[in-house]
């Protein structure tokens, strides 16, 4: 298991790489002098000069990549040309509240998706299947800002049950939570139903029943299991949607997380902090996949790890 | 069963009925999909309306303002009410469907093409180039689309051009991916291991025979997609990164609405609307085809 874990983590290296380089590339590639950009519309050519040293950037393309790598390598990812505070700092204050909503909304999104996946197909073709499906599909189409919007007008303008922006308390979690995890828990019930339906027509699952089980006993322990494994696999999957999601949603909900960051970067060209952001999301996608491959394990005990 | 869909389609005509084609095939089991057949339906008007868009809508969708009638609610003179700045709400989402269906076509289309000749060579060929193919589709897969989208924004700019270029890069993987598992199957079927025999190019056996063989998950995943790409060139335009002010783009009218949501909800409600059941329709198209052409592909 644990040389399975290292194997793999070794594994991720050429990725990780080519994202860093294609990241600090990334710079290189944008139109523009970003030496110009960071030192501002009216500074005169010293003052761009003078930034340009500081920023490194007048240094060859080699030369520049060694200090980029060095410099990650510490820990360093720059400083905020918009705030001029270090990155770090601005992602580490961003980073919790975006992190509990996407825990939040992947929980939410198994709970619901699960459900609705395991009623649908065991009632498969009757009508809990037929107003599962439904809501499934509305759930993949209905777009996350839209819903959200919608959500906000019922919930904390006509009702004035629940708070509208920002992230206080449990309350200011909730709807954000549940925009962000509906599309997630759509995709999870139509991938549950159909690894479902194939497990309940596999022998083994008549030969439980026929020596008398209950059905309960049947789904939960003789289906449940093998119906989870690619589901699983799924969920990995889904979680850099939530990633890719939380980035909309932070904006519906004014959300102080590193999705609304993003946006803000991108809307003022702020690169350091782009830069570090698309790291981050990379590193962690690519991180849960690797956690997922060990759930997987987990649950389907014959895959041996070599 | 479909290494003739292709040609299906011409042939169809010069086939006395009651023989089975696999265009007939493929239009029995369609047609039993009731809600699939409502959805082409649907899909059929969209495209009309999108098309004719310009000579339909009832007001210009940029540049009449109704001073008068400003965040009024659906009425006689505009069926969809006002938006805060005086526009007829209703022809400015005749013409975002325009954009809508536009922008999401023709991203499918080029991420489409791109992966799928990406997928052909990968899989056909093996090797280096299989390799490095799906080394690049992992690595753009761990990026999820909208920060993929976003990073192209970021370096070109915004406007609705940049979103089509970034929503067909992140197309791109997943065709690849797709024609390619399909090719390596294929590639050992019997039949173009008797096409090479008889001295067929590679050329030949790609275009004619490998590539009809995987036309139908390509046209099942074209049009889930579509949805998918839909929704993120709204989102990109919600977030102020695509279609820029006055564009009647149906993500940019929903953050118009944002400010004047408690007031007149109606200016957010039907662009919402207009998204959610085009995306619906894709999406229940898609099942449909899905299970008519090509029942084993994933069901998520």
């Amino acid at each position: 298991m644990l040389t399975f874990f290292l194997k793999r983590l070794l594994g991720l290296l050429p990725t990780l790489a080519i994202v860093a380089v294609l990241v600090f590339l990334f710079v290189h590639m944008l139109p523009g002098d970003p030496a110009r950009l960071a030192a501002g519309q009216d500074a005169d050519q010293q003052t761009v000069e003078l930034v340009r040293a500081e920023l490194g950037l007048d240094r060859s393309l080699p030369e520049q990549f060694g200090r980029y790598f060095l410099n990650m390598a510490r820990g360093d990812v720059g400083v905020s040309i918009r705030t001029r505070r270090p990155v770090a700092t601005e992602i580490g204050e961003r980073f919790m509240p975006t992190l509990l909503l996407t825990l939040t909304s992947m929980a939410w999104a198994v709970a619901f998706g699960l459900v609705i996946g395991i009623v649908s197909a065991v009632y498969r073709n009757e009508w809990p299947d037929r107003l599962g499906m439904t809501l499934a599909v509305s759930g993949i189409s209905f777009p996350a800002f839209a819903l959200g919007m919608l959500l906000m007008q019922i919930f904390s303008v006509g009702l004035g049950w629940l708070p509208t922006v920002g992230a206080g308390s449990w309350k200011h979690y909730i709807l954000p939570s549940l925009t962000l995890g509906a599309a997630v828990a759509a995709v999870m019930a139509r991938f549950t139903r159909a690894s479902f339906v194939e497990v309940l027509g596999e022998d083994f699952v008549r030969t439980a029943r026929a020596k008398g089980l209950k059905e309960r006993v049947v789904i939960a322990k003789h289906c449940l299991r093998n119906a989870l494994i690619p589901v699983v696999t799924m969920m990995g999957l889904q979680f850099g949607f939530l990633l890719g999601g939380s980035i909309v949603v932070e904006a519906v909900f004014n959300w102080p997380g590193v999705g609304r960051l993003l946006v803000d970067s991108v809307n003022q060209r702020d690169y350091p902090v782009i830069q570090a952001l698309v790291l981050m999301f990379s590193l962690e996608f690519i991180l849960i996949n690797l956690v997922v491959d060990l759930l997987y394990g987990l649950i389907n005990p014959t895959i041996r790890y070599k | 069963m479909s290494e003739t869909a292709l040609t299906a389609t011409a042939a169809v005509a010069s086939v006395p009925s009651g023989v089975r084609t696999p265009w007939s095939e493929f239009w029995r089991k369609f047609r039993r999909q009731h809600v699939a057949v409502l959805a082409l339906a649907f899909v059929v008007v969209l495209v009309a309306l999108a098309i004719l868009a310009p000579w339909i809508a009832p007001y210009d969708a940029e540049n009449f303002f109704d001073y008068d009638r400003i965040n009024e609610g659906p009425s006689f003179a505009h069926w969809l009410g006002v938006d805060p700045l005086g526009r007829d709400i209703l022809s400015r989402i005749l013409l975002g469907g325009r954009i809508s269906l536009a922008t999401g076509f023709l991203s499918v289309a080029i991420g489409g093409l791109v992966g799928t000749v990406l997928g052909l060579l990968a899989g056909y060929y093996e090797g280096w180039w299989d390799r490095i193919v799906m080394r690049l589709s992992d690595v753009l897969f761990a990026f999820p689309g909208i920060l993929l989208a976003l990073g192209v924004v970021a370096i070109l700019g915004s406007s609705l051009v940049n979103v089509v270029v970034a929503v067909s890069v992140f197309s791109v993987p997943a065709f690849a991916r797709l024609v390619r598992g399909n090719t390596l199957v294929l590639k050992r079927a019997t039949y173009v291991e008797a096409a090479r025999s008889i001295g067929a190019s590679d050329r030949t056996i790609l275009l004619r025979h490998i590539l009809p063989g995987t036309v139908s998950s390509i046209v099942v995943y074209f049009t889930m997609r579509l949805g998918t790409s839909i929704i993120t060139a709204a989102s990109l335009s919600f977030l102020g990164m695509g279609a820029q002010p006055p564009t009647p783009e149906w993500g940019a009218m929903l953050n118009d609405a944002r400010a004047d949501m408690v007031s007149s909800p109606h200016v957010a409600i039907f662009p919402s609307l207009a998204i959610f059941l085009t995306v619906l329709a894709f999406n229940l198209l898609g099942d449909g085809l899905r299970d008519a052409l090509d029942p084993k592909l994933d069901r998520a």
